[in-house]
């Protein structure tokens, strides 16, 4: 979307135009011409910045009145100085069972990260398959249909059993229940490729591998990477409760080691930094997607 | 036009049912038609007579159930490269280039035999037959309509086809822009020598570009009602035939077949 709004209106000016008299609008077009800056809209900037910091204004406000005379429950002020104090020093290490939360935050991500590769890996082309031949669609679709509601936490004692080992067992856990929403997309994707595209390739006979990756790929991108943002949310929801239950390292272990410790102030902390991490993964993944659109 | 050598194109005895949740839909009986090389042959018929139905089984992206379809005496089975197709929607991938999009067919045709420089060429060289060689880096999105039929003409005429089948090409262009169109195929054809079949539903069109019109009855169950022979010299200037007293005269027995005789078939059947 950014790149067609940027193109459009260069190049709607150059329509029509031969190319000798093309050189020279590409040329004012190329060189830094600098656009006459517009003026600040300030009423535009507080309309956009203002209702969120009042959200998170009233959010604070709230908790301060309700936890004033609390002795369990921590204060905004008390979260904040706790919070000043880890973020201080986040990559610190005394010992497996007490590292910093900057250290917790990566193992959790790496967690994901192999878990969701993996997924990806196995998920995307597999649902390929599974969109552009109606058996291997008629024979997975129930399957997926009775595996995909089940909790995350239903699987982890299957990979414990497997690998022995927690560590792994987690990923198994990110794995299977990331891979759902890649597949799923990908195939509804290729089953949803428009039959005028697909009537361009019998027109043209194309091989196989050339509608996959000429046609398939490129009208399924977007469905896929919708896909792929919902798995990585999922995968990060999902990480926290397996690492509760396997220990280690990690932004879930963390928070239950903290609730073993009392500590509520740090895990109000863990709260918000595992909702500033799924943003972000988020974030990260939608701009990823807005290159793939064309309109 | 009239060629006394063996048709290139033979439709013979064709027939096509659709199976419906109520029972076998006919949309077409019976057609029988045979086009001879760089003949330029229009279907023309109301909406739903089954004139896009015989251009698809031209095309191979349907099989008839019933009857025979012969290319240089070789039945038609499938889709193919000897026939290029120009879509209504012109269908260009919104993810390709001009160019690419032409490329695409090219290579398929000619990457086997030829260097991808030479592919280029040939692609750029028929876009350029088209005129739109000031776009070849440009997505579909970025140019108007009338340029994306172009395009879909260059990608069917790249292939060098033995037949060039046309759905429509037109219809969705304002009248200025298909005029001139129009002109530019007109010009096309009379350097490629092109075989064409093309399904339209504008009279002027039809007698305007076509050797012969094929006039079809209404559905279900259509079939051939009449074919006319259009003997006007080429070139043909729109302008000058407005006043051609023959031009006039085909124009009102193409008028006549559908608006007199055709119209309303389906309410008496």
């Amino acid at each position: 979307m950014v790149s067609a709004v940027f193109h459009s209106p260069l190049d709607a000016s150059l329509d029509g135009n031969d190319s000798p008299q093309r050189a020279p609008a590409r040329s004012t077009v190329a060189a830094p011409a600098r656009p006459p800056r517009t003026p600040v809209d300030w009423r535009e900037f507080w309309r956009r910045v203002l209702p969120p910091l009042i959200g998170f204004a009233l959010l604070i406000a709230v908790w301060g009145a309700a936890t004033q005379n609390s002795t369990t429950f921590p204060t905004p002020a008390k979260v904040f100085d706790a919070a000043a104090k880890l973020f201080a020093d986040p990559f610190y290490r005394n010992g497996p069972n007490d590292q910093g939360i900057g250290w917790n935050v990566l193992n959790s991500l790496e967690r994901v990260g192999l878990g969701f590769g993996l997924a990806a890996l196995v998920g995307i082309p597999l649902g390929f398959v599974i969109g552009r031949f109606a058996f291997m669609h008629r024979m997975a679709s129930p399957l997926i249909s009775l595996l995909k509601p089940v909790s995350p936490l239903a699987w982890l004692p299957i990979g414990l059993l497997v690998f022995k080992s927690a560590n792994p067992a987690a990923i198994w856990t990110i794995f299977i229940c990331s891979i759902w929403p890649m597949l799923i997309n990908t195939a509804v994707g290729v089953q949803r490729v428009p039959q005028d595209y697909l009537n361009v390739a019998r027109v043209l006979a194309l091989s196989e591998w050339k509608i996959a990756t000429r046609i398939l790929l490129p009208s399924v991108m977007p469905y896929l990477l919708t896909g792929v943002r919902l798995s990585v949310g999922t995968a990060w929801l999902v990480i926290v409760a397996a690492e509760m239950l396997t220990g280690g390292v990690g932004i879930g272990f963390w928070v239950w080691d903290e609730w073993n410790n009392l500590n509520v102030a740090h895990i109000i902390i863990a709260i918000f930094v595992i909702g500033f991490v799924g943003l972000l993964l988020e974030w990260l993944l939608t701009s990823l997607a807005k290159r793939f659109e064309y309109a | 036009m009239a060629r006394h050598d063996k048709p290139m194109l033979s439709i013979a005895g064709v027939g096509m049912t659709f199976p419906t949740k109520r029972g076998p839909f006919v949309a077409l009986r019976d057609v029988s038609l045979d086009m001879q090389r760089g003949e330029f042959v229009a279907l023309i018929g109301h909406s739903g007579c089954g004139k896009s139905t015989l251009l698809n089984l031209v095309a191979g992206l349907t099989t008839p159930t019933a009857g025979h379809l012969l290319l240089d005496d070789r039945e038609l089975k499938g889709p193919g490269p000897d026939r290029g197709v120009v879509f209504q929607n012109h269908s260009l991938l919104p993810w390709l280039s001009c160019l690419d999009n032409v490329l695409l067919a090219v290579e398929r045709v000619f990457g086997a035999t030829e260097s991808k420089e030479q592919l280029r060429q040939r692609a750029m060289a028929t876009l350029e037959l088209v005129g739109m060689s000031h776009a070849l880096a440009k997505r579909p999105h970025e140019i108007s309509g009338g340029m994306k039929q172009r395009v879909g003409i260059a990608r069917a005429l790249a292939m060098q086809p033995k037949m060039l089948l046309m759905d429509e090409p037109f219809g969705a262009l304002d009248a200025l822009t298909r005029a001139k169109l129009q002109d530019e195929l007109m010009k096309i054809v009379a350097t490629t020598g092109a075989t064409v079949m093309m399904v339209t539903h504008d009279v002027d069109e039809a007698v305007l570009l076509s050797d012969r019109i094929v006039m079809m009855t209404n559905g279900p169950a259509a079939t051939i009602g009449e074919v006319l022979r259009v003997d006007l010299p080429r070139p043909r200037n729109r302008v000058e035939l407005a006043e051609d007293s023959r031009y006039v005269h085909y124009r009102k027995e193409v008028i006549d077949f559908l608006y007199t005789r055709h119209q309303h078939v389906e309410k008496v059947a």
